[in-house]
């Protein structure tokens, strides 16, 4: 039995140790180049002291930071991924909660981590490859090492602007991609191309497998999403044949009719996940890759990677919505209703999670933690957890879960979790916003935020800009003189998209 | 529609993505990074909508993106097709 994630790598690098491990366009690793590095961060950790702790890594996407993320977990610690495209004030916000004592920079982010205002320890992975591997000590930490020890923490929005960071673990993973392989049909011959930032849970559909069968993940450089033509020749051009996308990254190539000019030639499997994939959009898929496995994919990150999948292999009428399925072997969905029972089958309910696949919750953050994080409701006999995601589902006739809508104002926006409330928290807390509401134009993926007070919305852009990550900021801001309110005193967002909509109709007819 | 009428429709959009940018100053908005990948598939979208015309994966390169001016240019061209 597999109880660290470690295991993976160890025996792949004995068994294809010149195999092409992670690659993009500047760096290639074999398993054993990236065993090789992995262990010198480890080891370099190690003789700074850290110990069972939060280290920071903060470098661009590239296999070196995969051989970065391997190296905290090789000695015995947990990493926290932070980005170039976090603002500021995030950064420093997870380096509050995760108090981190260690952080590791590239070339890249040399010149930020001064400004950071860091006051722990920061060293450069160059100088953790030119230090040696402490073998021995390696292995003293691995056997004192558990499956419920954490090796990540990873930070998603929280509606009071506060991010929060999830605590996973080796046997979360574990359970994660042995199921999620057993689903794809995945092997030493799949050939991943990754879309998704490393920051997020996302890339471990990719980087796991790559380890568990000795495969190879090409990483995407993110200007490729840019041009869908470049994109699909760059497949090609690597041979990739698995693909677990945002579904706004697949519908960029099919919308633009990439697919008269260029085909993807080995492409088998694509997953995708999380956002409502346009029938539209994904018959073009179908009818552009016949033979390839499409498979619908869900789950949130406190759940460890995904929960539950879909092969969405018949036909879908236009309009219809892709079911997200079946839970993942071992991970079960109960459907509770606001009173914890168990709702009736073919009824909405909260999809909430039970297995494994749990992660610790919240790092540093017990209120949050304990506030979906809860004992199961239907045992009264003894410490059983499940996750309340916020998510509500039903069951279709066919049997599979069905993705409705949020309880709350969490939205998926270009595949990634946002809290609108976390938009709204930190434009009110600018000087001369006097109230502000934030609504999800479904229908256009747009982003609005409505504000009364006397800033300009350039000043407000820009200072919004400073406070919140890239895919987070408005797509539309407003000034209005009032918010519409409902008698309960709460915001009428649905007059408030009324609003929005009939201005930008009476703009376009102007423009005309 | 003149050439310049379709640059103040492509400007009333890129506004709307960004209020604080001045478009009309930039000559390498995808070179230098001034718009992301979110932005051009919104852009593409709007524009479409905006002037009745089909963008494809031909014309979506960085070098019709880069400015206003391109911009205008490639819409120009394709009202004409």
């Amino acid at each position: 039995m597999i109880t660290n994630v470690l295991e993976y790598l160890e025996d792949t690098v004995q068994r294809v140790p010149e195999k092409l491990a992670f690659a993009d366009e500047e760096v290639q690793l074999t398993f054993r180049e990236f065993y090789d590095r992995m262990q010198k961060v480890a080891s370099g950790l190690c003789r700074l002291g850290a110990d069972r702790e939060p280290v920071v890594i903060y470098m661009k996407k590239s296999p070196d930071t995969l051989a970065a993320f391997f190296g905290v977990i090789g000695a015995g610690c947990i990493y926290v991924p932070i980005d170039e495209e976090m603002p500021r004030r995030r950064m420093e916000l997870i380096l509050k909660n995760t108090q981190a004592r260690y952080l590791v920079y590239d070339e890249s982010t040399q010149d930020q981590v001064q400004r950071l205002g860091f006051t722990g320890e920061a060293i450069s992975y160059r100088s953790c490859l030119e230090g040696g591997t402490d073998a021995q000590r390696l292995r003293a930490i691995r056997e004192q090492s558990q499956d419920m020890d954490p090796i990540y923490i990873l930070f998603t929005s929280g509606s009071t602007g506060m991010p929060k960071g999830v605590v996973g673990h080796h046997r979360g993973v574990i359970d994660y991609i042995e199921s999620l392989s057993e689903v794809l049909g995945l092997s030493e011959d799949s050939v991943f191309g990754s879309q998704t930032p490393l920051y997020l849970d996302a890339c471990m559909k990719e980087v796991y497998p790559t380890l568990k069968y000795g495969a190879t993940t090409w990483l995407i450089p993110k200007e490729r999403f840019m041009t869908p033509v470049k994109l699909v020749e760059f497949l090609n051009a690597h041979r990739i044949n698995t693909i677990c996308w945002v579904v706004s990254a697949l519908t960029m190539i099919s919308a633009f009719g990439t697919f008269d000019i260029v085909r993807p030639e080995y492409l088998h499997t694509v997953a995708f996940g999380s956002e409502v994939f346009p029938i539209r959009q994904f018959n073009l898929w179908k009818q552009t890759l016949p033979e390839a496995k499409f498979f619908n994919l869900y789950g949130p990150t406190e759940a460890t990677g995904m929960s539950c999948f879909y092969p969405a292999e018949r036909q879908f009428a236009d309009g219809e919505v892709i079911p997200i399925g079946k839970p993942f072997r071992n991970t079960r969905i109960l459907l509770l209703d606001q009173n914890g029972k168990e709702v009736p089958f073919g009824k909405e309910g909260e999809i909430c999670i039970r297995g494994t696949c749990l992660t610790h919750g919240y790092y540093n953050n017990p209120e949050k933690t304990a506030e979906v994080f809860t004992q199961n409701p239907l045992n009264p006999n003894f410490s059983d957890r499940i996750y309340h995601t916020g998510d509500l589902g039903k069951y279709n006739a066919d049997g599979d879960l069905v993705f409705l809508s949020r309880k709350d104002h969490q939205i998926k926006h270009m595949g990634h979790r946002i809290e609108l409330g976390e938009i709204e928290a930190d434009a009110a807390l600018l000087g001369g916003v006097k109230a502000c509401c934030c609504i999800y134009i479904r229908e256009s993926g747009k982003i609005v935020l409505f504000y009364v007070g006397d800033i300009d919305k350039k000043s407000l852009t820009a200072a919004l800009k400073e406070r919140l990550p890239r895919y987070m900021l408005p797509n539309a801001i407003l000034s209005v003189d009032s918010l519409a309110m409902l008698p309960n005193g709460k915001i009428d967002r649905i007059k408030m998209q009324e609003i929005y909509l009939s201005q930008r109709k009476k703009r376009r007819s102007q423009n005309k | 529609m003149d050439i310049e009428e379709i640059k103040e429709g492509i400007l009333a959009i890129l506004q709307e993505l960004h209020e604080d940018i001045d478009f009309t100053a930039e000559t390498k908005m995808v070179d230098d990074k001034v718009l992301d990948s979110f932005d051009l598939v919104t852009l593409v979208t709007e524009l479409g909508e905006e002037f009745d015309v089909e963008i494809t994966a031909r014309d979506f390169i960085a070098q019709n993106f880069n400015s206003v001016d391109s911009l205008a240019q490639m819409i120009a061209r394709l009202l004409d097709e």
